[in-house]
Parts: C-alpha cells; structure tokens; sequence
C-alpha cells in the first residue's frame, strides 16, 4: 500500500529562539516550519538563519522540517537559501509565490547547492504559499513548476489584506480562494495547506475551521501554537467506523473481482470506482498515521 | 586571517541563548575571553574552549569576547558567535 506524506499539522516557529528551535520535535507537528521570514525582524536575519543552520547541523529531528525563506524580491532570500541550504532541511517554502518563475529560481539555487555539498539531487524539497490574488491566479503554474514543489498553502491574513476585506469568524470571504488552491493543487498532484488560525484561545471556532477544510479537501493545516497539533491531527485521523467500512469497501471489492463479478454492492449501496478510491485512501492515510 | 574591525554583538540574555560580544584586541594579543555562566564550574572550560575553536575556526587570533551565558547549548554557542564574528569583520554589520 503506497504510504502517504502527511502534513496536517505544520507547525511554525521563530527561526531566531534557541529554545523553540532545540525543542521542534517534541510537538508531535508532522512539519515544523522554522520561520526566517515574519517571525524575524530585519535586524536579526543574519543571526536568524545562523541559528537555523546550526540547529540543522546539531539535531536530528524526528518530524520534517522546513524553512520558510524570505521572499527573493527581498534583500535577505537569496542569503537564507546560501546558508541554510548546506545544513539539508527537508524542504523550503517560499512566501507570497506570484508566479512560476519565483519557484523554478529557488530550485535552481537548491540544485546548485544540493550539487555543492554532495547531496542526492532532488532531497530537498519546496512548498509554496499563495498570499495575493495574482499569485491565487497563477496557482496552478506555480504548484507544477517545480517537480520539487511537494504543497500549495494559503496566507489567510496577507490574503484578505489584499482582497481588501476582513476576517469573520465563518471564514466565507476565504471560501473561494481556499477552493481554488486545493482545485490548482490536485490537478498538479501535490498537497493543500490551510492557512494558520491566529486566536489560540478560542477552540471551538478553531476546530470548526479545520473540519470545515478537511471537508473542502485541504491535507492539513499551518498552526502557530503547539496546542492546535493535536487538534488539527485529531480532526483528521481516520475514525475507527471509517476505517472498518474502508475494509469491507475493499474486501466486497476484491470478492466481486474474484467471481467475475461487474455489479458490488455493499450494505445496499453501489461500489464504484470513486468508492474503491476513497476507500483506499483511508486505510493509506490510517497506515501514515500508525507510522 | 581574518580581522575584527568594530565592536559587535549577538544573542539575547533569554533563556537558552547567549549574549555575545565581541571587539579588536592588539595584535599578538590572543582571544580574551570574559565568561558570565550560571554553570561556571560544570561548563566554564567548554563554553571557552567551543568559543575559543570558533573563532580560530574563522580566522580570528586577536579578540575580547564578553559572553553572558543564559543556558546555551553548543549549537546556540556557535550561531550566536559566528553571527557576531560576521558583523564585526563586515564594514557595516549587515544582516
């Protein structure tokens, strides 16, 4: 069974605080993002992505790790790459991606870098987030612009910034945006990241936030609070019912294939192949789970 | 070799971060090291010996360091040091 990769919960930390960046495994975050962009101010970039470097070199973390860069319009995103690429994070990802061409320029730079130190070409992979309505337009482009590019995410508040609107609880005025990401990011094959939800403490409109994009198709989540991991990846384990019905989707499968058979039926109801689909999706995503 | 040209700095006074900073000394003079820990005795000679590599690491024989240690792991050590040996030599800091 193929086994999946899973980010459902991506968990961002400060790229320039020594006790958050020794500790990034012990969350339980399927990805841990150590951010050298907004989470640092201008001032401390050099130290920042120092810091990052070093860790990299110093520990062997449990969970992916990945490095959100500035942007390379800026002074400081070409200079994170040079130095934390030799330190091998898991993946890059880029902010505020508007088109193809910002994606295909990191990976450049990667595989120079990859080549240079003696890694295996292609080990370090890249994500990307969608933060304006231009780059939201050219989604599509910059998910297959890569064969690196493993996730599209959505940057909720520069994206509403740039609507010219404002949050609500409900989330409606994102509702688009966030179709049309896992839309541009299934036809490219790759994962959706949800955008972070910034109030800590209000679960319940958190947690109907995370049910409402699983529903709409998302992998998982960016979160900035160690608190919501564990929400984020409760809501999207498999139940114990789902799964038990997956089996049986695939034992009567499997029986009708075995006698010939061109009409399944479970409990009543048709089998197609979109059933058989989903059916294995879930035990694969249970199986990653389990791992 | 390389050479330190103006004071500079790195690191916090948080906790698991160090403080460091660090300015020209005399030619032939050596790496002067002053070290405030809360672990002087356990981690004392570490700390001044990882600071000591780094910086001969990079070219430096001559400098003053004033470290103020809040709980550093090595890693921190060494970041925080490099970034300042980084500032120091470069003609404005730059980041």
């Amino acid at each position: 069974m193929q086994t999946l990769k899973l980010r459902r919960a991506m968990m961002f930390m400060p790229g320039n605080n020594p006790a958050m960046l020794q500790n990034a495994g012990i969350y339980g975050a399927d990805s841990v993002i150590f951010d050298l962009e907004d989470a640092v101010s201008i001032h401390e970039k050099d130290s920042a992505r120092q810091l990052v470097l070093q860790a990299l070199t110093h520990f062997t973390y449990s969970c992916e790790i990945a490095i959100r860069i500035n942007h390379i319009q800026t002074p400081y995103g070409f200079r994170d790459l040079e130095t934390v690429l030799p330190g091998k994070p898991d993946l890059i990802r880029l902010p505020k991606a508007e088109s193809a061409e910002e994606i295909q320029t990191v990976a450049e730079v990667i595989a120079r870098i990859e080549r240079e130190c003696g890694f295996p070409d292609g080990t370090i992979k890249m994500g990307a987030a969608i933060e304006t309505a231009k780059g939201l337009r050219q989604a599509y482009a910059i998910a297959s612009a890569s064969p690196r590019m493993e996730f599209l995410a959505i940057g909720g508040e520069d994206f509403i910034a740039d609507l010219k609107t404002t949050r609500s609880k409900d989330g409606r005025e994102l509702f688009v945006a966030r179709s049309q990401l896992v839309l541009a990011a299934r036809e490219a094959g790759i994962q959706a990241i949800d955008t972070v939800f910034a109030d800590a403490n209000d679960d319940e409109t958190f947690l109907n936030e995370v049910r409402f994009i699983k529903q709409l198709g998302f992998d998982g989540k960016s979160v900035i609070n160690p608190r919501q991991v564990r929400q984020v990846q409760e809501v999207f384990a498999p139940t114990e019912k789902e799964i038990s019905h997956a089996r049986r989707v695939l034992a009567a499968y499997q029986d009708a294939l075995d006698r010939k058979s061109g009409v399944i039926a479970l409990d009543g109801k048709m089998i197609d192949t979109p059933i058989v689909t989903r059916a294995e999706r879930v035990l694969a995503y249970a199986a990653a789970v389990r791992n | 070799m390389k050479s330190i040209t103006h004071v500079a700095q790195a690191g916090t006074v948080e906790s698991s971060d160090i403080l460091i900073n660090l300015a020209p000394a005399q030619p032939q003079s050596g790496i002067q090291i002053e070290l405030a820990t809360p672990t002087p005795k356990q981690y004392g000679a570490q700390i001044r010996e990882l600071i000591r590599q780094t910086l001969t690491a990079h070219g430096i024989a001559d400098a003053v360091v004033q470290a103020t240690d809040k709980g550093a792991l090595d890693y921190t050590i060494k970041a925080r040091l490099i970034t300042a040996i980084e500032r120091a030599c470069a003609p404005e800091g730059g980041n």
